[in-house]
């Protein structure tokens, strides 16, 4: 082991719970210390001892905006760990572990709680800006005749909520939804509506046969809601998912021509994941157990309009640094944001002339075969919530790795607003 | 005014012309009102009426409490009215002082409020309190079986409407500062950080005192008050008969008598607690609350060993009793981890635990921290972090030995573990861990978060270290600690398992389960048997029946057995002895029965349980009569003015109970076989 090595010790998540169209059960802050509690009891170590705890969330509820605060004083970190919140779009679970990594190679920390949640069902309906003006202005009203004159001036269309979900899932720069942008993918790489839908069938498929096998036993926590119900499960699966089914939905972001639907996209989901990172030195310290060492991360930018490249434009850098091809990487985990994203990135990477015109390679990268990626199903079938999925990917891969003794893992994920995020793992048990 | 030196008071002139006095009674832990510490008070008041200040304020110098009320252990030497007369008198003499001072004078309650306390309290001319959850305010002295007698009855109706004053005199029960303002008993409740100066700014700027609602006058004049007074009988009788507590029935006599003129009524407040004080009832009454004081001292006061308080318990077992111990000792400030093979149980678990939470705490921040400390463990990773392990998983002697085994090896090095068994001797069981002497038997009673007893059960290997810090640990979640020899049934279900037998033996031959419970309630339980029975499920008052009336050798009535079969199970399934609807029992019509009659009853049910106790004395289950009655009033109820079974056998005589028991064996057989301990009973 070389001395500036990072190790991911340890990790859990929540089940993922489809949002259905209001609250669900559990706010974000509930969901990530549910999951804490459980990994932190399984250490050797008090939560006490963490050097700081850094959190993805992209969108926090207005009572806990710090959320991680809220959450390592809830979870019994105490009053002398400090705590921070970090946003990366879809890449936020991801940009916490990243955060994390820094400090330690820097020195600055030792043992790190890196995390990321998210509770999409609670995305607030806010009201438009001409409402909030109007409020503003009654609330300067003071005399009777002026209140009265205020009142007058209210328009039913004041009163027309902004879904902020919506918001937060158009980019607003190039004034595309995520989903027309994985149509733009599907356009440049003729990707079609058959292949999209085969890939959500096999996404479903593959999270089945995870949940039958166990697959998910040593990082999935039990949470209790407080009405007597426990959850165990990513309940946003359909075991009887089908390109028949499949082929019966409308598409949801081009409505008239387009072929993304929502049963070949990523989920509206709540959800938490968590990591443990530690130095050197606090291993031996704490005579912990490792699960793997972080060895490389990188980010990349790019046109927002094809956003769902990230992947391709993060990764491909971060392994040539690291004299790594496609075919040393054991297993990858590739963010299901859209099936045409994924597929998109498939592509990218053996098209030769994409990656002369934007990788400067001289041929293609090379092919990520299908068994090796998203084996055990991803956001398509278990949901996407965004602060989270970052955290649980890196996680996950090194979970597959271990089951199949295998060594190196690539864990990454598309970022709206055209980025990507990528880190590669060593598996070290 | 130079800043003189008191034992139990600091008075403190600020330069804003305020006395500040800070009551901080020397070698106690909390605030009480002894007689020195009022005969200070005196003092001071005196020394300041001559030159008075421009207003007084009176706190609490202790970190834990404002005042916890009088001095309960200055009862105990009091020997005749008289003396009693002259305590109250000066008490009232010293808080008359108080009410009249020239100047302003405020309480600032900055911690538990109790009795006398509240009574000096309301002498003065505003009450701030502190806004907190540990800031209780009461006047409980009905349960001691007296009333309020340091001028509480009087002042608290110049500010609280009478119904609500007199049901507060009536329970004893305890209040939150919200209500306390609603009601008007405090003018307000102040967070700490402007408490001091909150209480000041009243004192400079005198706003007009509170008064009690318009409807008060109302319901206090003359003519009303004797109809009022005959509903709040009416409701007293239910929960409690004249002839066994005199003190609600005195109370009520006292308002409706003698409201009208503050000096005659102060007078009759002190005849009438004098009087109350030499009953049977009052001596009885202060003698059970001395036990529970007796129980908690078994417990190391600030313990210096390295284990010091318990922070993390563990506990297997997510059924009712394991579901409501970590519910409690969550209550408590622990941090609770529940393990149990089933995600269902624990999810039913965390509901119990969060409506209880809910309706105690109302406030969600405090809900959600408070829940945050439950947490549901269905693997087990808390074993490895807990300072004490609780096994409350369902009596099957192999299923328990083999969990123990299964865990040890998770424990930290110091770690006790503790059984919730009810039933199964330690010794059968402390041989499945490689360290048998960490082992201790912790018997709780349903439902845990009323109940306030707990046996802590020793086996013949548990360490002596480890038997004290289960005690220290009962006292740390404030339950009574009472110290038991391992033999079948412990103490509380050993006495009462016979009791309840004989009423379903009565049942069986003939008697109305209504006659039954109405002879025990007569007695002075507060609950009859069969409901008793009826309550704690048939099922689990048969298992025990079971294994005692082996042990012990009587027989179980045949009714159980069949009733029990028959998925009758009391309560729980809506029929039992009784039908029940909505929780409530639906009580069967049968006629009165003659005095004789009910006596014939009340003689089976006591006398069996006089027997049983008997026995337990004599082979020592328990340390000492004190620790028996103690035991028997804390887990079941058992007529508390009566002050115990051992303590009415001396009251009522050994001999006579010993002659009614010598009569109903030659009547009905073995099981009134008296125990060779009456021979030496009144030793």
């Amino acid at each position: 082991m070389s001395t500036n090595s990072v190790y991911i010790v340890d990790g859990s998540r929540t089940p993922f719970l489809k949002a259905h169209g209001r609250p669900g059960p559990f706010q974000a802050s509930d969901f990530a210390v549910q999951s804490a509690t459980p990994l932190l009891m399984r250490q050797p170590f008090e939560p006490e001892e963490f050097d700081e705890v850094i959190v993805g969330c992209v969108g926090p509820s207005a009572d806990e905006v710090n959320i991680a605060r809220v959450i390592s004083l809830r979870i019994g970190c105490g009053d002398k760990v400090p705590a921070w919140t970090v946003q990366r779009n879809c890449a936020s679970g991801m940009q916490s572990i990243d955060s994390a990594f820094s400090n330690i190679l820097l020195g600055k920390s030792d043992l790190v709680l890196a995390g990321g949640a998210e509770a999409m069902s609670y995305s607030p309906v806010l009201y438009n800006r001409h409402m909030v003006n109007w409020l503003a202005d009654m609330s300067r009203s003071k005399t009777p005749l002026q209140k009265i004159i205020t009142i007058t001036k209210l328009r039913p269309k004041f009163f027309a909520p902004v879904i902020g979900l919506l918001k937060g899932l158009t980019d607003p720069v190039v004034g595309l939804s995520m989903g027309q942008t994985a149509e733009n993918l599907a356009q440049k790489f003729n990707i079609t509506r058959e292949d999209m839908d085969q890939y959500a069938v096999d996404s479903h498929l593959r999270l089945v046969h995870a949940q039958e096998n166990g697959f998910f036993d040593n990082e999935m926590v039990h949470v209790y809601d407080d009405k007597g119900k426990s959850y165990h499960i990513d309940d946003g699966v359909r075991p009887d998912s089908s390109l028949e089914k499949l082929a019966k939905l409308r598409p949801v972001f081009d409505k008239k021509h387009g072929n993304v639907t929502a049963g070949n996209s990523a989920q509206i989901t709540d959800g938490a994941s968590w990591v443990i990172l530690a130095s050197e030195k606090a291993v031996k310290k704490h005579n912990l157990n490792i699960m793997g060492r972080l060895i490389a991360s990188n980010w990349a930018a790019l046109d927002p309009k094809h956003m769902g490249l990230g992947p391709v434009h993060s990764t491909v850098p971060m392994l040539r640094e690291q004299n790594l091809t496609a075919k040393d990487i054991d297993y990858w985990e590739l963010n299901e944001a859209f099936a045409a994203q994924v597929l998109g990135c498939l592509a990218a990477w053996k098209d030769p002339q994409y990656c002369q015109e934007h990788l400067g390679l001289d041929k293609a990268f090379g092919e990520v075969p299908h068994e090796r990626l998203n084996v055990d199903g991803g956001a398509i079938s278990m949901g996407h919530p965004v602060g989270a999925s970052g955290t649980r990917i890196v996680h996950h891969v090194l979970n597959v790795l271990q089951r199949n003794q295998a060594k190196l893992g690539v864990a990454t994920i598309c970022i709206g607003g055209g980025q990507g995020g990528a880190m590669l793992v060593e598996n070290l048990q | 005014m130079t800043d003189e030196i008191y034992k139990h008071w600091a008075v403190n002139e600020k330069d804003n012309g305020i006395v500040c006095l800070g009551m901080d009674v020397e070698n106690s832990s909390t605030n009480v009102l002894s007689a020195t510490v009022l005969a200070e008070f005196y003092q001071i008041l005196t020394k300041l009426a001559k030159n008075p200040p421009i207003g007084i304020a009176i706190t609490s110098n202790k970190n834990k409490g404002f005042i916890a009320g009088a001095d309960v252990k200055e009862f105990t030497k009091i020997s005749n009215q008289q003396e009693a007369l002259e305590l109250v008198q000066y008490g009232q003499t010293v808080f008359n002082l108080l009410d009249k001072m020239p100047c302003l004078t405020v309480a600032v309650i900055n911690g538990f409020c109790m009795g006398g306390g509240l009574e000096l309290a309301l002498a003065c001319d505003y009450r701030l309190a502190l806004e907190d959850p540990k800031t209780r305010l009461s006047l409980p002295e009905v349960r001691l079986g007296i009333h309020p007698g340091y001028g509480g009855t009087v002042r608290i109706l110049r500010y609280v409407n009478p119904l609500i004053a007199m049901d507060l005199m009536l329970t004893g029960r305890s209040i939150s500062t919200s209500y306390a303002k609603k009601i008007g008993l405090i003018d307000d409740a102040i967070p700490m950080r402007l408490l001091q100066s909150a209480a000041e700014k009243m004192l400079l700027k005198k706003p007009a005192k509170r008064k009690a609602p318009k409807i008060s006058k109302l319901l206090n004049n003359f003519l009303l008050r004797p109809i009022i007074a005959m509903q709040m009988r009416k409701q007293v009788s239910k929960k409690a008969k004249s002839e066994h507590y005199p003190a609600p029935y005195a109370l009520i006599e006292h308002w409706q008598k003698h409201y009208g003129n503050e000096t005659s009524m102060l007078n009759h407040e002190a005849q009438s607690v004098a009087s109350l004080s030499t009953s049977d009832a009052a001596k009885n009454l202060l003698r059970v609350f001395l036990l529970q004081d007796e129980l908690k001292a078994l417990a190391t006061p600030n313990p210096e060993n390295e284990h010091g308080n318990v922070k993390h318990v563990h506990i297997i077992g997510a059924g009712v009793m394991g579901g409501d111990i970590a519910t409690w000792c969550v209550s408590q400030g622990l941090q609770v981890t529940l393990q149990d093979l089933k995600a269902e149980s624990l999810a039913k678990a965390k509901q119990r635990a969060y409506s209880y939470f809910k309706k105690r705490l109302k406030k969600p921040l405090l809900i959600k921290g408070t829940m945050d400390r439950f947490a549901l463990d269905i693997n087990g990773y808390g074993l490895q972090k807990a300072d004490i392990v609780i096994e409350a998983i369902f009596e099957n002697k192999e299923v328990k030995r083999d969990l123990y085994t299964s865990i040890e090896p998770k424990l930290k090095k110091d770690a006790i573990i503790v059984t919730n068994t009810s039933s199964i001797e330690i010794e059968q069981l402390c041989d499945a861990i490689s360290d048998p002497t960490r082992l201790v038997g912790l018997h709780f009673f349903n439902p845990v978060t009323k109940m306030p007893l707990i046996e802590i059960v020793n086996g013949a290997q548990t360490d002596p270290d480890i038997s004290q810090r289960a005690i220290n640990f009962t006292k740390q979640i404030g339950k009574l600690p009472l110290p038991t020899k391992s033999s079948p049934g412990f103490l509380v279900n050993r006495i009462l398992t016979p009791y309840m037998i004989e009423a379903g033996l009565l049942h069986e031959t003939g008697s109305s389960i209504k006659d039954i419970d109405n002879a025990a309630k007569e007695f002075g339980m507060p609950m009859g048997p069969v409901e008793l029975a009826d309550t704690v499920g048939l099922d689990v008052g048969l298992h025990v029946a079971k294994l005692l009336s082996s042990e012990y050798g009587y027989s179980i009535p045949d009714s159980f057995e069949s009733m029990v079969e028959a998925g009758n199970l009391g309560k729980k399934t809506g029929k039992g002895f009784y039908t029940w609807k909505k929780g409530k029992k639906i009580m069967p019509k049968s006629k009165s029965l003659t005095e004789k009659e009910t006596k014939y009853i009340q003689n089976r049910l006591i006398l069996r349980l006089l027997n049983e106790a008997v026995a337990c004395y004599r082979e020592g289950v328990v340390a000492s009569k004190d620790h028996l009655d103690a035991g028997v009033i804390f887990g079941t109820g058992f007529a508390p003015f009566r002050g115990g079974p051992m303590n009415y056998i001396e009251t009522a005589g050994a001999d006579n109970l010993l002659n009614t028991l010598k009569s109903l064996h030659s009547q009905h057989g073995k099981r009134f076989d008296p125990d060779p301990g009456w021979q030496t009973i009144s030793e």
